[in-house]
């Protein structure tokens, strides 16, 4: 302690000398906690650089959470997982189910000063709707001939109508839900721009605005509060549901690609919050006083191991199947997050565990006691000759890596015939786009991760779909699976949707669209004077310092 | 003089041409496919192949070329496929940190290296020749990463004299801004260092047998200005030289120092334009690097004639 003293009073010397301010701000004996450089600014390291800003065009889940600091939603999403009005004040539905009606709240503006009206959600709504699954099958369920956009109206500057040939249950869900692409209000003239091209402006309808001068890609982001946004008058802050006040003037994101600088500016207090520290860093992180380390998105991440079902040998179902017994979560799970179990689950099956269509229907076939003799006996069977198996894996993303290095391992227990192709993740969605045989430069299976609230239902769950070359990655044709999916939209109540989602996870495992690997769960560093923040993604409104 | 510097002039423009087609056609043959990253990970096929039709990646190599050509003789490099901003203007945002690191680095190396070079063939053989050969091995040895983690927990994290990352703009004061850059310049500085101060050792230990030193040395010149003025001079060509080839060793460095220290360079906007297939960023990077080399070699023939008056061009 005595020679720290003494060399920070050194340093203060040499800052009266030189006129360093940063040794100047290191006089005395407080901890490293230096001033923040201006009042009510956050801090924030997140998960990645802001590549997209269209949080449209991209699934990016950086662009998601940067959509949320701009734009508002009709609906959130509390921690029940439930849609709650956020932009709409009411609703109302007709009693047979195909008309709905919504009303803005009072006072809503875009970033420009313009009012938010009813048209300017109408063509927002068309375009999320254009590139999201549930939006697809909303519009396709909308009473409305193709070429002719009347399903969903604005009679007048603060009413939504949509009418529907069926009932629409989940047309709330669908436009509140976190999982990506979100349905962000955006004003007319920018939602009306392709979804295929981002849009040329962020005038956003939410609490914070978005600095575009101040934008240094790939380094810098900032938003700064809008002071015309009108909070929710009522309901209970939850997740992206209720009212959403905006506590610092400023956010300031920084990017940092390497972790363990990203750990030191926060444990020096140059960072408030960091998105994603990695597994190692973590205990780290833990045993520095003025460090919060807390898991805040019970949903995790889910892992997958994803065939290519086009070609040998994972065209066979038989063969996919009898891989099921080889899979062992907790090596895949371990070798991304590390020992702590507090960090993992084991044992998931097809929907987000704890959510409302997680069930237990076919789970032995992943919990039952692993035995690669038996596999191999069971590839045999299925007709594996020794074709050549291609695993792409993405060496620059740790986590990814670390599960394709797991799922190497075991298809060579299987005695399978693998080769490994490591590069670059850029590569890899390059080479997975390919639908060539593996000796035309095709692959046979990658690892990915998806966000639990990308899988809580089959509305959103794009790796489930079955219709073939239309489908995710992969394509598998699997008409059981999507009269499933059908079904289960129709369903009227959630106990019919339970019902339906267990016999998708029990078809999921006869067809094996991607092998299950885990959950694992990230938590968020923060410094301990944070408070109000809220669980799930992560939300800059309601987060003050103390 | 001047019509030398001239024909050094118009030879880039060769070069540079050369430059421009390897670039473009390194990146046209090397996999990845910026409309994927772009659309994420969950995005279907279909969206991934609308948008590749609406940023034009679908179109023939050769049109491609031309189109991207003919912008480059009006002065416009393009625009970013990511952020849809004009490369021109990335390059802008990340020049100021990258070539601070540079001259800071730069300042700090020579200031360092050359008079330990110096001293080095003065008491050569002696422990500080030793000594300054064993820190030159080090300087060579230990990658940039590991000197960087450890200034950082050392100097920052642990004595807290220094940011442990970041960059402050020369606008906001030279406190701030050197504040920002000793650790990163320390840390890329080692090899560099090390290099001049190698160079600088062997150039001298040759000046220091020649005839007119031990001729100096009889009239009585005192050390200091035999050693730095008649020897050191003589030494320079070499020095200069290497000097000169280290600023490509800085380009290099300045890629893993700014990402350890999360500094907003234009390391790092090479880095991540690459791993995202971010064609024009890459194309005008490597295309304002490659200029910057050719720059820099000139000035360094051209101060040969400062060090050397029998150099004539």
């Amino acid at each position: 302690m005595f020679r720290r003293q003494l060399l920070n009073g050194a340093a203060a010397i040499a800052a009266a000398a030189t006129g360093l301010p940063r040794a100047a701000a290191a006089q005395g004996a407080a901890p490293a906690a230096p001033a923040p450089a201006a009042p009510r600014v956050l801090k924030f390291i997140p998960q990645a650089d802001l590549a997209v800003a269209d949080p449209i065009i991209t699934t990016a889940y950086v662009s998601r959470n940067h959509g949320y600091l701009i734009w508002d939603t009709l609906y959130g999403f509390d921690q029940d997982y439930k849609p709650q009005p956020q932009m709409v004040q009411s609703h109302s539905v007709s009693p047979d189910g195909l008309q709905v009606t919504m009303t803005l709240r009072d006072g809503l503006k875009f970033h420009d000063g313009a009012a938010v009206t009813a048209k300017d959600c109408v063509a927002s709504i068309r375009r999320w709707a254009a590139r999201d699954a549930l939006g697809q099958v909303m519009v396709a369920t909308l009473a409305e001939e193709a070429g002719k956009p009347t399903g969903i109206a604005a009679p007048d500057d603060k009413t939504i109508t949509f009418s529907f040939k069926k009932p629409f249950p989940l047309l709330f869900e669908a436009l509140g839900k976190p999982a990506t692409p979100v349905c962000f209000m955006m004003p007319e003239r920018l939602a009306k721009t392709d979804p295929a091209v981002p849009v040329k402006e962020m005038i956003g309808s939410g609490p914070f605005r978005f600095k575009a001068d101040e934008r240094v890609p790939g380094a810098k982001i900032v938003y700064e509060r809008f002071a015309d946004y009108v909070p929710r008058a009522d309901g209970d802050i939850s997740w992206t549901a209720g009212p959403k006040k905006a506590n610092f003037d400023r956010i300031e994101w920084t990017v940092m690609p390497d972790a363990a600088t990203a750990s030191n500016a926060l444990q020096n207090g140059e960072a408030d919050w960091w998105e994603q520290p990695p597994g190692d860093l973590q205990a780290l992180l833990r045993r520095n006083r003025n460090v919060n380390l807390e898991i805040q998105d019970p949903t995790g991440l889910m892992a997958m191991a994803r065939f290519n079902h086009l070609h040998p040998p994972f065209n066979n179902p038989a063969i996919r199947r009898a891989l099921l017994g080889a899979v062992n979560q907790a090596d895949f799970m371990t070798a991304v997050i590390g020992t702590d179990k507090s960090l993992w689950r084991e044992n998931v099956g097809i929907f987000t565990p704890d959510t409302p269509l997680a069930n237990d229907a076919g789970m032995e076939v992943l919990t039952s006691p692993r035995d690669y003799d038996k596999v191999k006996r069971d590839l045999a069977a299925a007709g594996y000759k020794g074709e050549k198996v291609v695993l792409i894996a993405a060496s620059d993303f740790p986590s990814l890596n670390a599960l394709a290095q797991v799922g190497h391992d075991m298809l060579k227990k299987c005695g399978m015939n693998v080769e490994f192709v490591s590069t670059d993740w850029g590569s890899v969605v390059q080479r997975r786009a390919s639908k060539e045989p593996v000796e035309k430069g095709g692959w046979s299976m990658f690892f990915t991760f998806w966000a639990g609230v990308d899988m809580f239902n089959p509305g959103v769950q794009q790796a489930i779909r079955g219709h073939g070359q239309s489908a995710w990655f992969g394509w598998p044709t699997a008409p059981k699976l999507e009269e499933l999916r059908t079904a289960w939209f129709e369903a009227p109540d959630l106990a019919a949707q339970q019902e339906i989602a267990r016999q998708i996870q029990l078809q999921c495992f006869q067809d094996v669209p991607y092998l299950p690997c885990g959950q694992y769960f990230q938590a968020w560093a923060y410094r301990r004077n944070l408070s109000g923040v809220l669980k799930g993604l992560p939300m800059f409104w309601n987060v003050q310092r103390s | 003089m001047f019509a030398y510097i001239i024909r050094r002039c118009l030879a880039t423009i060769p070069v540079m041409a050369i430059v421009a087609l390897f670039v473009f056609s390194l990146l046209y043959i090397a996999p990845g496919d910026p409309a994927a990253v772009i659309a994420g990970d969950q995005a279907t096929p279909a969206d991934v192949e609308r948008i590749r039709a609406s940023l034009g990646l679908d179109r023939p190599f050769l049109v491609r070329f031309g189109e991207w050509v003919f912008r480059i003789i009006q002065g416009d490099l393009g625009v970013s496929i990511f952020t849809n901003l004009p490369v021109t203007r990335m390059i802008a945002q990340r020049i100021e940190p990258t070539l601070s690191l540079m001259v800071v680095t730069l300042i700090l190396a020579v200031t360092i290296a050359v008079p330990m070079g110096v001293i080095a063939a003065w008491k050569s053989g002696s422990w500080i020749d030793r000594a300054v050969m064993g820190f030159a091995v080090l300087g060579f040895s230990v990658p940039v990463f590991v000197v960087g983690y450890l200034l950082a927990y050392w100097f920052a994290l642990e004595l807290d004299w220094f940011p442990v990352q970041g960059y402050t703009p020369f606008e906001r004061g030279f406190g701030p801004w050197i504040s920002n850059l000793v650790l990163p310049a320390i840390a890329l500085g080692g090899v560099y260092i090390a290099l001049i101060a190698r160079i600088t050792r062997a150039t001298m230990l040759e000046v220091l047998q020649q005839d007119y030193i031990r001729t100096a040395r009889a009239k009585g010149a005192n050390q200091a200005t035999m050693l730095f003025v008649h020897a050191l001079k003589n030494a320079a060509v070499p020095i200069v030289t290497v000097i000169g080839i280290g600023v490509a060793l800085l380009i290099g460095g300045a890629v893993v120092t700014e990402s350890v220290f999360a500094i907003p360079g234009l390391g790092r906007l090479t880095v991540d334009a690459i791993l995202r297939r971010d064609y024009p960023v890459i194309q005008g990077v490597i295309l304002m690097f490659s200029f910057v080399y050719v720059l820099v070699n000139l000035l360094i023939d051209l101060s040969y004639t400062l060090f050397d008056p029998r150099i004539r061009y």
